[in-house]
């Protein structure tokens, strides 16, 4: 047990207040990511986006939730009771969980940056995200109707092909920092940021990464077009809320674990060390959510058979190889 | 310890009748997960840090995924798919250089090992991904790639042969067709089938 689940100073009331605050912090830039990205696509759009409530829009979030939490909240006939309730559930929390053993700065000694700072971070991160896949695609069948049944079914074909390619791609980091330590990840790239000599991987990363949060260019999920709204059609109200926290806290996760594995975390630019890492690892994390909104504005939604090849027939060959070029490298140098 | 550890068990038990005396399907699905959430956790408190995580992705994210996706696909009635032209031929030649080039990877990395690799060092625990604890990333690996490489594969071979035989038991309905031309004519079949069940 010792160093993976219990972080090193666990005193449980430390530990709960950290969780509460990062809880807060984790909704609170949902909340304005969410925002943001209306904003980001209303210019890209040339139209102002919200800015009727609050100084230039920015209530906007607050009177979202109230108009979610007071909606009515709809139960089909049809639907599986017990299994239609549980699936926001397990999106979101298992969205949250990651957020456990995300470490946001450097470790000083007696303070950690993060809930916990385990060993196997990355891999605990990994298990996690394969487990909120069941939200969508038990909730879409739950639904007991035929369009959110048809985007759960692609989602999960979806996902699971997309995740592979993922881990592979992320195998080859580990291999070179030679741990699952998400800090040790992190210190191990005070030299050379893992984007440069893990380019393919890097690439591989961000383009699953997009699909694996169902968001443009691969929201097959939700194609309004065909699929009505995909798997949440039938939720209304809270419940739908959920699964839509749950949408923008895994674009912030896998934005975060592309910092932390490929651009070197909270190590500073350009020797830069005056301003704090805290600082550097979230301008990184926010340079990939604006990423995120850039690609959605500016890509057309991609045909699903052509989706499911893209993953089986480039990415994962690619992945493969990538993987075992590195870890033919690593071998014969050490 | 003890505690935790009877309130896993039965925790564990009771998931497992779930699994099975469930009316639906997608509730022994449900069991099922849970079931597999709690002996993850049974793997944490005996140490065995990474066996628990890879529980964790492979059985539940992996496994028990295809589960349900058979179950939705089994309710909503046909699949259809074409088998397509054989490509064996033409991919023959460059899988078998591909294959031996790995495989003399794996001779070289084994031959630097040491003939016999401890696979357990003591019972001493620590954090996973040190060397020489039990349960990390690094032993589990050794274990795994060296000394107990041809098990490994072995099992690996046969579960490929059960995905085989699923595919072969799951194409009874649709005839097996090695040329093309009769490829040909069970797809035209299948989509008069799909059309005839679109009418109705």
């Amino acid at each position: 047990m010792n160093g993976f689940l219990t972080p090193q100073s666990s005193i449980w009331w430390m530990v709960l207040i950290k969780c509460a605050v990062l809880l807060l912090i984790v909704i609170t830039t949902f909340a304005y990511a969410m925002l943001a990205e209306r904003k980001v696509m209303g210019w890209m759009q040339l139209r102002p986006g919200p800015n009727r409530v609050g100084p230039w829009g920015l209530l906007q979030p607050a009177v979202d939730a109230v108009k979610l939490i007071l909606k009515e909240d709809l139960t089909p006939k049809t639907a599986d009771p017990l299994i239609y309730r549980l699936a926001p559930f397990i999106s979101l929390v298992t969205a949250l969980a990651v957020y456990a053993v995300i470490p946001f700065s450097e470790p000083s000694p007696g303070n950690v940056w993060a809930v916990g700072d385990v060993n196997a971070g990355i891999l605990l991160i990994l298990a996690m995200t394969s487990i909120g896949v069941y939200g969508i695609s038990l909730g879409g069948w739950a639904s007991g109707s035929k369009y959110p049944l048809l985007g759960s079914v692609r989602s999960t074909a979806q996902l699971v092909s997309y995740e592979l390619a993922m881990g592979m791609s992320l195998v080859g980091v580990l291999i070179l920092a030679g741990t699952t330590s998400l800090v040790g990840i992190v210190n191990s790239q005070a030299k050379l940021w893992f984007f440069i000599p893990q380019i393919v991987g890097f690439i591989i990363y961000v383009i699953t990464a997009v699909a694996e949060t169902n968001r443009a260019p691969f929201d097959l999920v939700e194609a309004d077009a065909e699929l009505v709204g995909g798997f949440n059609t039938e939720y209304s109200g809270l419940r739908f809320g959920l699964f839509f926290i749950a949408e923008y806290i895994n674009m912030l996760t896998v934005s975060c674990i592309a910092t932390l594995l490929f651009l070197g975390g909270w190590n500073a630019v350009a020797g830069l060390t005056i301003v704090p890492g805290i600082i550097w690892f979230l301008l990184k994390v926010a340079f990939f959510m604006f990423a995120y909104i850039w690609l959605r504005s500016t890509f057309p939604r991609i045909r699903y058979d052509r989706l499911m090849a893209f993953g089986w027939k480039v990415l994962l060959p690619a992945a493969t190889l990538n993987l075992i070029a590195t870890a033919a490298y690593v071998a014969v140098r050490g | 310890m003890t505690v935790a550890f009877w309130i896993l068990a039965m925790l564990l038990i009771a998931s497992a009748i779930f699994v099975i005396t469930a009316q639906k399907p997608v509730h022994s699905v449900a069991g099922l997960l849970a079931h597999f959430l709690f002996l993850a956790i049974t793997y944490f408190m005996l140490s065995a840090e990474f066996l628990a995580v890879i529980q964790l992705i492979v059985y539940s994210g992996a496994i028990l995924m295809l589960f349900v996706f058979v179950i939705a696909l089994l309710s909503s009635g046909v699949m259809p798919f074409s088998a397509g032209p054989d490509r064996l031929p033409k991919i023959a030649a460059p899988a078998i250089v591909v294959i031996a080039v790995l495989l003399g990877f794996v001779a070289y990395a084994v031959s630097r090992e040491p003939a016999v690799t401890p696979t357990l060092r003591g019972i001493a625990s620590g954090p996973v991904g040190t060397a020489g604890v039990f349960g990390s990333v690094a032993d589990f690996g050794h274990a795994l790639f060296t000394l107990n490489l041809l098990p490994f594969e072995i099992t690996a071979f046969i579960l490929m042969v059960a995905v085989v035989g699923v595919i072969l038991l799951a194409g009874d309905q649709v005839p097996y067709v090695p040329t093309r031309r009769r490829a040909r004519l069970v797809e035209r079949d299948m989509r008069e089938a799909i059309v005839r069940a679109g009418e109705e």
